[in-house]
């Protein structure tokens, strides 16, 4: 099933409030190797735990299956490093959406804004949404 | 450490296991099963559980950390333009990741990266910017 062409420009609710913790980014940091402690940068790709939120919902908004997405890019523009105890929201909309052979081409972006409304990371994604039958 | 345009970057090799995809799906919260089940990878057209381009990304950003000794990141982008599969075996594949500085200017020095997986560029144009 084709993405509906009409998405293109809206806007989706926003996440509920996430609290950024220690833990959390010890977890993340650790996934990838990394010995975190408590006063050291969060890794530059901890908002993708945001924006995946987000993305899990506009998939779902939009009767997308998850397996059937492969990710094209990213890109991560950041208005100030994340720390622990930001509490964040994701915000996804759809800048563009065209198709490719039977796949769906959806670019998304959300914006990360903290407690006070103030931009964190904007973030991009192109979304691959496989045709289901392969030709 | 002091970067300066030109600067060839020590590459800095990772491995990944589907153990590592398993332990980055419960971090970041992707679940997508084309990273853990090669029933389903396979079933949607791919060749075996490929490695999450942000597990990728992930790495790379570990890597700029490394080199830059944590400085904070401004900018950073990737395109996937090929799969990173990971066999299920002890071994797994691994990931490489080096980087040429390419300026350095109003504070913010910026790094093109090249990132292999076996023989195989992943990642598509991989820039990131850093404050220095």
């Amino acid at each position: 099933m084709a993405v509906d062409g009409s998405l293109v420009g809206r806007a989706f609710p926003p996440t509920r409030p996430y609290r950024v913790t220690d833990e959390k980014v010890r977890e993340f940091a650790a996934a990838t190797g990394v010995g975190w402690e408590s006063g050291d940068p969060v890794p530059a790709t901890f908002p993708i735990v945001l924006a995946f939120d987000a993305m899990n919902a506009f998939l779902d908004d939009v009767q997308v299956e998850l397996s059937r997405i492969v990710h094209g890019e990213q890109k991560f523009s950041y208005a100030r490093p994340i720390a622990p105890g930001d509490v964040l929201t994701a915000t996804l909309s759809v800048a563009s959406l065209r198709q490719i052979g039977g796949n769906d081409i959806i670019g998304t972006v959300s914006e990360i804004t903290d407690d006070t409304g103030a931009v964190v990371c904007t973030t991009s994604a192109t979304l691959v949404h496989r045709a289901a039958e392969v030709a | 450490m002091t970067l300066e345009a030109g600067a060839e970057l020590a590459p800095k090799t990772y491995p990944v296991t589907r153990a590592s995809l398993v332990r980055y799906a419960g971090a970041s919260g992707d679940f997508n099963p084309i990273h853990w089940s090669d029933r389903i990878a396979t079933a949607v057209g791919l060749p075996g559980v490929i490695a999450h381009g942000m597990f990728t990304m992930a790495l790379v950003a570990r890597a700029v950390s490394e080199w830059t000794d944590g400085a904070e990141v401004v900018d950073f982008g990737a395109k996937f333009t090929n799969p990173v599969v990971v066999p299920d075996d002890d071994e797994g594949t691994t990931v490489t990741v080096s980087g040429t500085v390419k300026s350095v200017e109003d504070g913010l020095a910026t790094i093109a990266l090249t990132v292999v997986s076996g023989d195989q560029k992943v990642l598509g144009m991989p820039k990131v910017s850093v404050r220095v």
